[in-house]
């Protein structure tokens, strides 16, 4: 009975210190005080209205929106084509690229920035965003591959057999069934895409060109100067960005598939 | 509607070799089976039909027109899967539908189609409904007016039987045979189940281990079996060595062990040659068990029952003759032998078939 009580003692003190920082933010969020932290002096949505009128911050929200979008609808479409050819198709050394798209998961995010660097570099290519653009894809990549490559071997071949005998051709049969039948895995993959590089600021802070800020790169700015309450209201749209859209996604995507049966 | 002829088609794996040497014609409006066991090389043979497969060698025909470098698509034929393979996304409608949309179907005239091809498998009705409210048979239905509504050169059947349940399957089978008669189109049907085969077919191809082994009518390929392996596959047979004594110009006089000497037409050995050996193929319900004496010339010998195994209307006895152990099929008459029980065993000559050895 005691270690049942210590347990549960334990669970919630390591929860406590996992969400209490986050917490901690949402709640400053809405102090209206002038400096970033307790005591908690009134409630005021002031700061919200200082970041939708600080320019900087509402650029990188731009910057940071189109590259998540970009970078969900890059490594969305190659990491299709590649599922496609890795569950589909045997070819040599198939294992090989399995590995080798997968592997920007495991090589450490430095080490992959500074590789990408040192590569563009010697191609003379000054930094660029699509430069940036590409990085991200590159580490969004395998999640993508991982979630529709998953889905792909559960799609039995047969559906797209019977597509092609009844006369479509493979871009038909693809556009009118393989995909259509992907849809889930590929929503989800866009949406892990999307989140990856939403939030990315190792490598981002590597790759951007000078004078380009995104999300992130600019919270990290802002907080050498000092913790201001603005970044607090940013922390709070970032938070309901990241867990919200999942969340809604989620629900979304149920709606559909009861629609469908 | 169109005739399939296949001439030596031969499909490598690597170094597997799926299919050796295979010629075989499928006449218009036919219904034709490929028989065997697993992996005998019959779904493969259907897959190069269709184009989901390419042959290593060899010439597909269809309607009189070389089709090898045809893509699945430009080929015009129906298909139909073991696993049904409809759309889950899409209603039955729509399901049906798919084929008509890539030919040339006024928009108009594609509801009644549609219709028309339920009426066919008769569910009509269910244009609305998703593929996963409906049974196992129903998808089947639907799948068959799939590929019929695109009236297909070539109707090509994967096995649609097998993932039924047993009273279904003999329904359906019922079924698809009525559907192909009343469309008359010409039909491939791969299966590994003989009484399918022997019930539906025009025509059966039985293959084993990448060969044709026969090519024949259900009566031809039950009755005289051109293989061993036919003779095993298909129904339960006893096959026995035996030593060829006398040929004359329309009989062979065989000494079969333990029944003596026996007269077998020379139709019924077309197999033998001029070997002084042979193989007798015995058909389990061609033996008669008696507990009286053989009548007289007629090759007999006295056995004893080791086990009965009781069907109904049937029994199966495996009895021993000394060394040898064969099994018979009866029909039962009052009541079934008992185990143990002393019996006599007599064979019917015009009913046997001799291979060479």
């Amino acid at each position: 009975m005691n270690a049942w009580v210590f347990i549960r003692f334990y669970t919630i003190l390591v929860y406590t210190f996992m969400f209490a920082p986050i917490f901690v933010v949402l709640l400053l969020a809405f102090n209206s005080s002038q400096f970033g932290g307790f005591p908690i002096e009134g409630f005021s949505l002031h700061w919200f209205g200082e970041l939708f009128q600080n320019d900087a911050i509402m650029r990188a929200f731009r910057t940071s929106f189109a590259l998540g979008l970009m970078t969900a609808l890059v490594s969305t479409v190659i990491g299709i084509l590649a599922s496609l050819a890795l569950v589909r198709y045997q070819f040599p050394g198939k294992e090989w690229v399995t590995t080798f798209l997968i592997s920007p998961v495991l090589v450490p995010e430095t080490v992959l920035a500074v590789g990408l660097l040192i590569f563009l570099r010697w191609l003379h290519m000054p930094r660029s965003f699509a430069l940036l653009l590409l990085g991200h894809s590159i580490i969004a990549l395998p999640f993508v591959v991982l979630v529709v490559q998953a889905r792909l071997v559960g799609i039995r071949k047969e559906y797209e057999e019977a597509a092609r005998s009844l006369g479509a051709n493979p871009v038909q049969t693809f556009f009118q069934v393989t995909f259509p039948l992907l849809m889930p895995a590929v929503f989800a993959g866009a949406l892990f895409a999307f989140t990856i590089s939403f939030d990315n600021i190792t490598a981002t802070i590597f790759w951007r060109p000078s004078g380009l800020e995104t999300v992130p790169t600019q919270i990290f700015g802002m907080l050498r100067h000092s913790v201001s309450p603005e970044i607090n209201a940013l922390g709070f749209v970032m938070i309901c960005i990241t867990v919200g859209v999942p969340l809604l996604a989620g629900g979304l995507a149920r709606y559909f598939s009861r629609k469908k049966v | 509607m169109a005739r399939v002829d296949l001439q030596n088609i031969t499909k490598s794996f690597g170094a597997f070799k799926a299919i050796h040497g295979a010629t075989a014609t499928f006449e218009e409006g036919s219904f034709t089976t490929l028989l065997g066991p697993s992996g005998c090389g019959k779904t493969t043979l259907l897959r190069m039909i269709s184009g989901l497969e390419t042959p290593t060698s060899g010439d597909i025909n269809i309607a009189g027109r070389r089709i090898n470098d045809v893509p699945i698509h430009k080929r015009n034929l129906g298909l139909v899967f073991q696993n049904y393979a409809l759309f889950p996304h899409r209603n039955i409608a729509e399901n049906i539908a798919f084929g008509l949309k890539y030919r040339d179907v006024p928009k108009s005239d594609i509801p009644a189609k549609v219709k028309n091809a339920l009426d066919i498998v008769r569910l009509p009705g269910v244009e609305e409904r998703y593929p996963s409210q409906l049974s196992g048979g129903q998808q089947q239905r639907i799948a068959m007016a799939r590929a019929i509504v695109i009236e297909p050169d070539v109707l090509l059947l994967d096995e649609p039987l097998s993932a039924l349940d047993a009273n279904l399957r003999d329904e359906m089978r019922v079924e698809l045979k009525a559907i192909q008669d009343r469309i008359g189109v010409t039909s491939i049907f791969v299966t590994h189940d003989q009484s399918e085969a022997l019930a539906m077919s025009d025509k059966i191809i039985v293959m084993s281990s990448g060969h044709i082994e026969q090519i024949g009518s259900p009566e031809e390929v039950y009755n005289h079996p051109a293989s061993e392996f036919v003779a095993g596959f298909l129904g339960t047979s006893n096959i026995l060595d035996v030593a060829v004594i006398e040929r004359n110009n329309d009989s062979v006089t065989l000494d079969i062990p333990n029944f003596g000497k026996a007269q077998i037409p020379l139709a019924q050995a077309s197999g033998l040659g001029d070997a002084s050996k042979g193989r007798i193929v015995m058909r389990a319900e061609k033996l008669q068990l008696t507990d009286s004496a053989a009548p007289e010339g007629a090759p007999s010998a006295k056995a004893r029952v080791e086990a009965v195994d009781y069907q109904g209307q049937l029994a199966r006895y495996f009895v021993r003759i000394g060394e040898l152990q064969l099994q018979v099929i009866n029909m039962i008459e009052g009541r079934p032998f008992s185990q143990g029980a002393e019996v006599t065993v007599t064979l019917s000559p015009d009913d046997c078939t001799v291979l060479a050895a």
